[in-house]
């Protein structure tokens, strides 16, 4: 035990010695949380949208004045040529471009059909989408104002009332907020670990560990614990500022987070470790360390549903600590699962855990 | 004729990078995997949502509307909740992410009082999961009223929409050129600032320093493999775009790989700052991961439209090289522009090269210590 005491003291000495660190573990998480829940949105709140009049009549106008009053919509004021519109779209100065046809107002009117015509730049097909819902929506909104639309609400047979649970506003900010903790979470713990014994075999400084009496098993133990009680510090950090800045509160119990997160951790740092264990220098670590954090937070969910992935993918998933780790600290702080909820995750969890210590311990030889 | 000292050193480095076949490995195959994840793995469609239905009249109509959700192929019945609770415990466990629930003595009351209210409650701590499920299942029921009451929905304004430049809005179009930006940044930024400053930290660079090579020559010897390396992976996810996403190639290829090459050079003068800035390979390492990789992902509009965002950083997005090489790159290769359109990204991409190189040029110390 004292041998593991002394190591860990070694450590820390080195960790808060190295000056330009101390910024890069405390500092820089912060400033990421802050940008990242900030930019990963996908809602749209500004499409710019260009118009092409041919009619100018009062019907048509107010059907460009309805896009003015939306919130959604700025109007790019456009010649009077679609090739011109167009080109504003070529050049990024407008997402959609509408287009009025000469007659709109004379056959509505007359109660016949017209038709507009709505240019998406639709490269982000999401985004697409989205600005082809709100466009057609407005427009289908003004048909009614037209006194042309044959749709009466009061006729509608069955009512629906949606309800969303856990976050009426749909903010997206409280989706992506944990899941941008646990990426912080992993990257501190795992980079750590995996370019501390890397780099201890680059200074040569580990061959004179392995002249020690020290067991392997306290070794891994001295290597793993300081970053553990750093990563979960950084845990800790991080939900502070959430709920300072993006006021997440969180519905379930803290212990049970802080322990699943304990664990998911001994994942994570022992796979880092292993990664170390058979690397030669730190750049080689590096990469090899990137290499599966990326497949790790791609197959995640951090952005997308797992459950919309094909199914290799989510056996892939029953092996990816990351996406345990998502989903259930998603789950506690978001919508108050208890320990029963998240069972099934916690075994697999623990094992996984059990399996990457053992290899840790293994792959570390103190021969040369 | 005898070699040049400067293509000795460069021979050099190419060898350094050779004897490390696994590195090497992970630089040529992460670009490959990570279109493949993007492309089969990662989706926005939502296809089988596991749907809680709480019937609490379960009758002739409210039978057949489910089974019209589950015709729709976006939902699943997953759980018949007996209860209100069911539907918050299914959404603890993550069971599902929507319920439905009918009302009591649904057929009677459409009816006898001509309506009925079904609500929808959806698990919102995935937002666009909730509305996206949320409008699917409206649509569905609206579908279903139409079928009940035999009336039709049409309304006079006929909208035509044409979806330009990616007519069935593959996603391959957003992340074909978001995995080039990733991978060029990360080979050639992240790459070359390490191995300089490995140099730095095992002690070689004094050598190199006092060898009879210029300082600029080291530099340039240094960052020439990657380059070789960073233009060899733009190619290879520029073929697979093309081959197996179905990613059109509409502009000049020349103006293209012009643009690419000089998003190369900017991300090595990138990786030179960095390594003039660092002392050891960790905290270069780290400079690139958080001040580089993760804001040039999120604030270059790769995988979230910056038009969405604050304005504060949609001002900081402008001094994110990776935004003007992304614009200039959709520009090109999808909306098959010419020179005429990308001008003002190259002009930026090239100013920020040089402020980047004239920084380092007076951060870069010939004396170490």
């Amino acid at each position: 035990m004292r041998t593991i005491l002394f190591l860990l003291q070694k450590e820390f000495i080195q960790i808060f010695r190295n000056k330009s660190m101390l910024p890069i573990i405390f500092l820089l998480p912060i400033i990421q949380l802050l940008i990242l829940a900030n930019a990963a949105t996908q809602e749209m709140k500004n499409i710019n949208l260009a118009v092409v009049d041919f009619d100018n009549s009062t019907y048509s106008q107010r059907l460009i004045n309805a896009f003015y009053h939306s919130s959604f919509y700025t109007i790019i004021p456009t010649p009077q040529s679609e090739n011109k519109a167009i080109d504003l779209v070529h050049n990024g100065n407008a997402d959609a471009v509408l287009v009025i046809n000469h007659g709109f107002e004379k056959n509505l009117v007359k109660g016949e059909k017209v038709s507009v015509q709505l240019l998406v730049n639709s490269i982000n097909g999401t985004a697409a989408s989205l600005i082809n819902g709100y466009t057609s929506s407005i427009i289908q909104s003004n048909a009614q104002l037209f006194g042309a639309g044959n749709v009466e609400i009061g006729m509608l047979p069955v009512h629906t009332d949606s309800r969303f649970w856990y976050n009426p506003d749909l903010n997206y900010k409280l989706y992506m907020v944990p899941g941008i903790l646990v990426i912080l979470v992993t990257i501190i713990g795992m980079f750590l670990t995996a370019l501390n014994i890397v780099r201890e075999k680059e200074l040569g400084t580990i061959e004179q560990i392995n002249v020690t009496p020290i067991k392997k098993y306290q070794f891994i133990v001295g290597k793993l614990l300081p970053f553990w009680i750093i990563a979960l510090f950084e845990l800790a950090f991080g939900l502070i500022i959430a709920r300072l800045v993006f006021n997440l509160t969180i519905l379930g119990s803290i212990p049970l987070l802080f322990t699943f997160a304990a664990v998911y951790l001994l994942v994570a740092l022992s796979f880092g470790l292993i990664l170390s264990t058979s690397s030669s220098n730190q750049q080689q670590v590096m990469f090899l360390t990137f290499f599966f954090m990326i497949v790790f937070i791609m197959m995640s969910g951090l952005f997308t549903p797992t459950e919309s992935m094909p199914k290799w993918a989510n056996y892939f998933n029953t092996i990816n600590p990351l996406y345990y780790f998502m989903r259930v600290n998603r789950m506690i702080i978001l919508k108050g699962s208890g320990f029963r909820d998240i069972f099934p995750e916690f075994i697999s969890m623990s094992v996984l855990a059990i399996v990457t210590m053992f290899f840790a311990v293994n792959r570390y030889k103190k021969t040369v | 004729m005898k070699r040049s000292r400067f293509t000795d050193f460069v021979t050099k480095e190419y060898k350094h990078i050779w004897r490390d076949p696994r590195t090497l490995l992970i630089v040529i195959i992460m670009p490959v995997l990570q279109m493949l994840i993007f492309g089969y793995v990662v989706s926005n469609e939502i296809k089988n949502a596991d749907v809680v239905i709480y019937d609490q009249s379960n009758d002739y109509l409210t039978n057949r509307l489910t089974q019209k959700l589950n015709a729709s192929g976006y939902f699943r019945t997953r759980v018949l909740a007996r209860k209100a609770s069911d539907i918050g415990s299914a959404f603890r466990r993550g069971d599902a992410k929507i319920a439905l629930v009918y009302p009591p003595n649904f057929a009677q009351n459409i009816k006898r009082l001509g309506h009925v209210n079904i609500q929808i409650i959806t698990d919102a701590s995935e937002p666009n999961t909730a509305s996206i499920l949320d409008s699917y299942a409206r649509a569905v029921i609206t579908s279903f009223m139409g079928e009940i009451s035999g009336l039709g929905f049409s309304s006079s304004i006929n909208i035509e929409t044409q979806m330009l430049y990616n007519k069935e809005m593959k996603a391959a179009f957003m992340f074909v050129p978001g995995t080039m930006v990733l991978i060029l940044m990360l080979i050639t930024a992240m790459m070359t600032s390490i191995s300089i400053t490995k140099e730095k930290e095992l002690g070689t660079m004094e050598i190199l320093l006092v060898s009879p090579l210029k300082p600029s020559q080291i530099i340039i010897g240094k960052v020439l493999p990657y380059v070789a390396l960073a233009f060899f992976n733009s190619l290879v996810i520029l073929l697979m775009g093309y081959t197996v996403f179905g990613l059109p190639l509409r502009g000049n290829l020349a103006l293209l790989l012009g643009v690419v090459f000089l998003f190369i050079i900017l991300a090595l003068s990138l990786g030179i700052l960095i390594s003039t800035l660092s002392k050891t390979q960790q905290v270069a390492m780290f400079m690139s991961m958080f001040a580089l990789m993760l804001p040039t992902i999120l604030l270059s509009g790769f995988i979230f439209p910056i038009e969405n965002m604050p304005k504060v950083l949609q001002w900081l997005s402008l001094i994110m090289p990776p935004r003007w090489f992304l614009s200039a790159l959709k520009t090109i290769m999808i909306k098959g522009q010419g020179l005429w359109y990308v001008w003002k990204e190259i002009l930026i991409l090239t100013g920020m090269i040089v402020v980047f190189l004239t920084i380092s040029v007076k951060k870069f110390n010939i004396r170490l210590s």
